[in-house]
């Protein structure tokens, strides 16, 4: 294989060289519209606050400085508060959707009972359903609950959002398990809950990170939602308060405190993919192509 | 094979030991229960809520009288904004599509070439599809704007423009504006999904073709469209269905203007709803938004539907 390869490049050596280096130049081209919105704000907000908002903008920042992060404190209660706000939502969202789909996982995959089918296509069909044409009677439902304006209401919402995905995942991933090890698990004495618990969930582990990837994704970057749920200042999540950094109703436009702000939103989902990009595309094709 | 006999062994063993025990028959319903009632109560209920409000008068504070299908009446003979709305979503949506699609065509193409490397361009093409809308619309607002944006600094330095252009708030390219800082969001998204459905494609198809005399473009034509179908149909319905609920960046990148132009229509129920608490006329235009949604999806799969198996 490796000669015919050989020989077929040493044959017009040329023209291959010339049409590799043509299309790194192209996927380098690509890739520098792709990153420079995200790089340039990233240099951006590490600019004096003056340069930040210089108009024309300039290149490279005179020096490093983080000046622009410590005025986030100055919004609202500091956008520090409101990064915690995001945070204990996704944080609430994650463990809701993993703990909920791996459930609904397992009972699909491994139990029968009645109704099964029927529990399962309802679950999945609200897939069909936009979120978006629900949110006046869901904001009710929470006010009926005594959830509105709580960081947790809006968590129970985010959870419901995620569970067609997460349970399709989870399902998936508990009939790929072979029989054969819960029922070796079976014989040794194992109630249906100390085996998922004790053998079942090392083996789906990674059906479960990808559940909570998205989970933390979606409950981070959602908007829509909490801006209608969320009608206190005091309980904004961080999207919510870095529009009204930029609606001007603190006066004009921070430019710096902007980028500096975007950053925060930006630098978690973007680490979070790379460290686990893998378990992220895996959803991606098991959930979409299998579907 | 002390093995095979094994497994067929205890495989009847366990579906009779499941059978014959009754406890085991609510097991997994057991399991199941906690996402069925979350299902039931924060989607099942408020979809049926949504149909009842829409035949009320319904205020925020929650007085409601039924008044049948006038709200639906109004929508569709007084409401000339939601007229206004329902075109422009849909013609941002006959814009957006096949500049993602065509876009993430050729990204998949080309970050499914055999080159070294080609991984680390796949999750940089991806990336911006981790962000949020809402923070990408923010982003794009600074890249866009007239006095502090990269975007017109960069024109005015290439010399295609004299004085910077207001994206955002000039009717001729407010639209364009949006849709390039949407396909650069989304693209990547739309790109792993094609590139997913390529790489699904049996090599085999590709080398016997290759035996045959076909050269790249005719395995492209021949092989890789055809049977992509059921790819292109998942990715067509959600670029649709993504476009016509469009919101965040038209709340934060033009709230709507210039003058009224950029109001989609999940944009004007949020107004209805809640800027004027007429919750039973947004949950009206809610219920034709959904009608209207699930109608193209079905007509998209119907078109796209895949008769081939392989």
């Amino acid at each position: 294989m490796a000669t015919a390869v050989q020989s077929r490049t040493a044959k017009r050596p040329r023209s291959a060289l010339w049409g590799r280096v043509l299309l790194y130049v192209v996927c380098i081209f690509i890739a520098i519209l792709f990153l420079f919105p995200i790089v340039w704000s990233a240099i951006s907000s590490v600019k004096p606050p003056k340069e930040a908002s210089a108009a024309p903008p300039t290149f490279l920042p005179s020096q490093i400085d983080f000046a622009n992060y410590g005025k986030l404190d100055d919004y609202g209660r500091g956008v520090w508060s409101y990064v915690g706000n995001s945070v204990i939502t996704a944080i609430i969202t994650v463990i809701g959707s993993t703990v909920l789909s791996t459930l609904a996982g397992y009972g699909f995959a491994r139990f029968n009972f009645p109704m099964k089918n029927i529990a399962f296509v309802l679950i999945l069909a609200t897939l069909m359903i936009p979120f978006q044409s629900i949110l006046i009677p869901l904001f009710l439902i929470l006010t009926g609950l005594r959830l509105q304006n709580t960081l947790f209401g809006l968590a129970l919402v985010y959870i419901t959002f995620q569970l067609p995905f997460g349970v399709f995942i989870m399902r998936n991933t508990f009939a790929s398990v072979p029989r054969e090890i819960e029922e070796a698990a079976l014989l040794d004495g194992c109630t249906p809950l100390t085996m998922l618990y004790r053998v079942m969930f090392a083996l789906v582990r990674p059906g479960i990170i990808t559940v909570g990837i998205y989970a933390f994704l979606n409950s981070w970057n959602e908007f829509l939602a909490a801006l209608i749920f969320m009608t206190k200042e005091a309980n904004f999540t961080l999207p919510i308060l870095l529009t009204s950094v930029r609606s001007g109703y603190y006066g004009a436009i921070d430019w710096g405190a902007l980028q500096a702000g975007l950053m925060v939103s930006i630098v978690p989902c973007v680490v979070i993919f790379l460290l686990l990009q893998r378990y992220y595309v895996g959803g991606l094709t098991g959930g979409a192509i299998k579907g | 094979m002390g093995l095979a006999a094994f497994r067929t062994s205890s495989n009847k063993q366990g579906d009779s030991g499941a059978g014959a025990s009754v406890g085991r028959r609510y097991v997994g319903l057991f399991f199941t229960l906690p996402a069925i009632i979350f299902t039931l109560v924060f989607f099942i209920l408020p979809l049926g809520m949504t149909i009842f409000m829409s035949l009320h008068k319904w205020s925020l504070m929650g007085e409601h009288n039924f008044i049948g299908i006038q709200n639906y009446i109004d929508l569709l003979t007084r409401d000339s904004q939601f007229w206004n709305s329902l075109w422009f979503t849909t013609r941002y949506t006959l814009l957006i599509t096949p500049a993602i699609f065509i876009i993430a065509f050729l990204l998949a193409l080309l970050v499914n070439l055999p080159l070294r490397m080609i991984g680390v361009f796949r999750t940089i093409y991806f990336l911006p599809a981790v962000i949020g809308l809402g923070t990408s619309s923010l982003l794009w607002v600074w890249l866009l704007n007239d006095r502090v944006g990269a975007i017109n600094a960069i024109l005015k330095l290439l010399g295609l423009v004299d004085r910077p252009i207001i994206w955002l708030a000039d009717p001729n390219y407010v639209m364009i504006a949006i849709i390039v800082s949407i396909v650069w969001k989304t693209v990547g998204f739309t790109m792993i999904l094609l590139l997913t459905g390529m790489q699904a494609i049996p090599a085999e198809l590709y080398e016997s073709a290759r035996v045959d005399g076909a050269n790249y473009w005719e395995q492209l034509r021949y092989i890789m469209l055809p049977l992509m179908r059921r790819t292109f149909a998942l990715a067509l319905v959600l670029s649709v269905i993504g476009s016509y609920l469009a919101f965040d960046q038209f709340f934060i990148m033009t709230a709507g203007g210039p003058q009224n132009q950029t109001i989609s229509v999940v944009y004007w129920i949020y107004k209805k709803s809640f800027t004027d608490f007429n919750l039973g006329y947004g949950a009206s235009m809610s219920i034709v938004l959904l009608v209207i949604l699930v109608v193209l999806s079905v007509i998209q799969m119907w078109l796209l539907r895949d008769d081939t198996t392989y």
